[in-house]
């Protein structure tokens, strides 16, 4: 009898979770604030400065939803989560949208039960090698040791292509990205194998930085973006949206700083509806029409964020390369916005 | 025989051979007493001065002025000569704060240096029996003044939520002559659990509208560095003692229900690690509360940490009674001492003076495990702090110098704690060994 009370509450509680969890978006306005899960410290991508604010390319996409979804893109927490708290956290509820460099992969798309809305950033595995080594081509390096992280997808893919190209390399195990770096400056490994844009930030930052090269073979696909739990589409709807606008944005010259102007004076119905002067697409999935306005001008659009955190005016210099525009031979491509 | 010569006065000692005196006995007898100890002997030289002649010439070499790894390299450099190595304390000058406080707002940070401060006055009378006996009121109190100044918010939550201290030892001295201790601790507790879930919240939102003072709230989120690492550790600690003391009393105890449930608490968390528990404090919760509910998860994990040191505490407490001989137990009956007072005056007293260096040292562990909290992504000094500082552009790169700065301030704490237990053990030492 009182089992059954108590499997009776337990299936209650768990049915008003469920219900709960259906609009992410009333849950964000009723508490007035974004949970946006980032990286526990990512150059470049997501990491509290010296006074505390986080920046970063991953963090200016929680303050673009910020800004569309409450009007104000400083209603922001940032929850740190490591590689392995960050699905949990997101699929229990703790953070409203995850991002924090994470790959699109099959199985994390359908058995973690989660939605990568969008690729904001396509990455891929690379190599760094020591110049005085002579190698020119990651196909080159038989025999090296070559520093890994453990358990990463990117060990994995190391195995994967060395095996394929018939050559061996010896792995020196690393935990973390510094350490990483510690032991290739030290002389323990002749390669050091991570993301492309994470070895360029490390290039970037090495005591004789010309003294080093980054492989031109890219061994990987690492498509990351953002994520936000299965079974509320809306939801997805709305973070994949606001970062199509931002795209759109620079597809059409819209900047931070012009919004208004271009709003005042432009004649392009996209750009119309996209600014919320016609139609009512914001209206359409739950925000404002002004909803994709506020986000540009919080922090810009596509190219004035990946200028801004990681592009070629900073030190970590990296091009846009795949996340170019479409129409500049990229692969960053939004839907029509109608 | 008349002319022999007989010494009226002793010949002065001679010096014995230069072999058998001074320095060089010294090092005949303790480095060069043998083949095998004069091969050691090099070779721990030899290892002596590789390692020195890379340290010293680096910490010589240090930097304090520098905005950025690379400037340090250049300072380097220009110093001491291309290929020398340095290390760069500028990093710890630009980022201390975030070392100590985390991601606490800067404007705030008297906040966090007062509770400390505090902190020291408060435990004075715990720690030292000759600091005035008044001083035990703010001990009291301490927790809600810290809770106050630390998260803010309105001034009526943590006043509130003491109150219920307060109805627990009303309830308790109102039942005690009619029940006895144990019944009437019990009823207590259940008084205070009933006062925190049914009347407090809506006690301190009445309150808080009608008188609202208060500070700036601020998150556990901010919370971060060694801030983080004595919040949980310093709770903890004062938490898991007395919850030690009852499991190891509870373990001994003759009702086998109390028996077994102690038993099977303190078995169960020693048998689990303490990353587990971590892990199931910041994850699993998560899925069994019902979305929505913001259990903080900086307390998930205090209360965790807690039940782990209490189980550790416990084992170490029982060693101090079974250490107790039979004798005093059987006094304190003989005396008529109920099953408290015999506990209270005879029988803890001096268990708990065997166990000193136990607990401490089971202290000491617990303040530096709090810094297993990086791995569910809180910015532990360590770990947390350091991957913050390292994301940043300006110092990527470096690595030992966080990790000295985080040692050392752990080693000063745990060395005053080591200090401290020795310091209660000479004085309570009553027997004349």
């Amino acid at each position: 009898m009182k089992k059954s009370v108590f499997f009776g509450a337990l299936a209650a509680t768990t049915l008003v979770a469920g219900m709960a969890s259906a609009a992410t978006i009333d849950d964000v306005k009723a508490r007035g604030e974004l949970l946006c899960g980032s990286s526990t410290g990512l150059t470049g991508f997501g990491a509290p400065d010296a006074s505390g604010n986080w920046t970063g390319f991953d963090v200016d996409l929680c303050r673009a939803v910020a800004a569309a979804v409450l009007g104000d893109a400083t209603k922001v927490k940032f929850v740190p989560l490591t590689g392995e708290t960050r699905f949990t956290a997101l699929q229990s509820g703790e953070v409203d949208l995850l991002s924090r460099n994470s790959t699109w992969t099959m199985s994390r798309d359908s058995e973690l039960a989660l939605d990568f809305v969008a690729v904001n950033y396509y990455d891929g595995q690379g190599f760094m090698v020591k110049k005085d080594l002579g190698v020119s081509s990651a196909k080159e390096l038989d025999g090296a040791t070559v520093c890994i992280q453990t358990g990463t997808t990117t060990e994995l893919n190391l195995a994967d292509f060395f095996k394929q190209n018939n050559i061996t390399y010896q792995p020196v195990n690393v935990a973390d990205d510094n350490e990483a770096q510690s032991q290739y400056v030290a002389g323990a490994c002749d390669a050091y194998t991570t993301d492309a844009s994470g070895l360029a930030a490390s290039r970037a930052t090495l005591p004789d930085a010309e003294n080093h090269i980054i492989l031109p073979e890219i061994i990987s696909k690492e498509p990351l973006g953002p994520v936000v739990r299965h079974g509320d589409s809306n939801w997805g709807d709305i973070v994949r949206w606001t970062y199509y606008a931002l795209l759109i944005a620079e597809e059409k010259g819209i900047t931070q700083a012009n919004v208004e102007e271009v709003l005042a004076s432009t004649t392009d119905e996209e750009v119309k509806r996209l600014l919320g002067a016609s139609g009512d697409m914001g209206v359409k999935i739950g925000l404002d029409n002004a909803a994709f306005k506020n986000a540009i001008l919080a922090v810009g659009n596509y190219g004035e964020i990946f200028a801004r955190n990681i592009g070629e005016g900073t030190s970590i210099n990296l091009a846009r390369g795949l996340n170019a525009l479409w129409t500049q031979g990229g692969l960053q491509y939004a839907p029509p916005f109608r | 025989m008349s002319d022999a010569f007989f010494r009226t006065e002793m010949t002065p000692p001679k010096a014995p051979p230069i072999t058998e005196r001074g320095v060089v006995k010294w090092l005949r007898e303790n480095l060069f007493a043998g083949p095998y100890n004069t091969i050691l002997t090099l070779v721990a030289l030899y290892v002596l001065y590789s390692l020195l002649s890379n340290v010293i010439p680096w910490l010589l070499n240090g930097v304090w002025n520098a905005n950025s790894l690379q400037e340090c390299r250049d300072i380097v450099a220009a110093s001491a000569g291309e290929g020398a190595t340095g290390a760069c304390w500028a990093m710890i000058r630009e980022r201390w704060n975030q070392f100590l406080f985390g991601l606490y707002p800067q404007d705030l940070y008297w906040r966090p240096a007062l509770a400390l401060a505090l902190l020291l006055v408060a435990i004075a009378p715990v720690l030292f029996s000759r600091v005035p006996r008044q001083l035990f009121w703010l001990t009291l109190f301490y927790p809600a003044i810290a809770f106050f100044l630390l998260w803010g918010g309105s001034i009526w939550t943590p006043i509130v939520a003491m109150m219920g201290f307060g109805v627990m030892a009303l309830a308790y001295r109102l039942l005690v002559p009619l029940t006895g201790v144990t019944v009437a601790a019990m009823l207590g507790v259940l008084a205070a659990v009933l006062w925190w879930l049914l009347l407090d919240a809506r006690l301190a939102e009445m309150l808080s509208t009608a008188i609202p003072v208060g500070l700036r709230s601020v998150g556990s989120d901010q919370f971060g560095g060694f801030l983080l690492a004595l919040v949980i550790g310093v709770t903890a600690i004062s938490f898991s003692l007395p919850l030690g003391i009852l499991l190891a009393l509870g373990r001994q105890s003759d009702l086998p229900v109390i028996k077994m449930l102690c038993v099977g608490f303190i078995e169960f968390i020693r048998g689990v690690p303490l990353i587990t528990l971590i892990f199931t404090a910041a994850l699993l919760l998560g899925y069994f509360l019902p979305r929505g509910t913001n259990f903080d998860t900086i307390l998930r994990v205090i209360i965790l940490v807690t039940f782990f040191a209490a189980a550790y505490l416990a084992e170490v407490i029982r060693g101090g009674l079974a250490a107790l001989p039979r004798g005093q137990y059987e006094a304190a009956d003989a005396l008529g001492l109920d099953y408290w007072r015999a506990q209270r005056l005879i029988i803890l007293p001096q268990a708990l003076k065997i166990s000193i260096p136990g607990i401490v040292s089971t202290f000491i562990g617990l303040f530096k495990d709090t810094t297993l909290v990086s791995f569910v992504a809180l910015l532990d000094p360590l770990r947390g702090v350091t991957s913050v500082v390292r994301a940043d552009l300006n110092w990527k790169g470096i690595y030992w110098e966080p990790y000295i700065f985080v040692g050392a301030i752990f080693f000063v704490i745990c060395f005053g704690m080591s200090r401290y237990s020795m310091y209660l053990e000479k004085k309570l030492k009553t027997d004349h060994r």
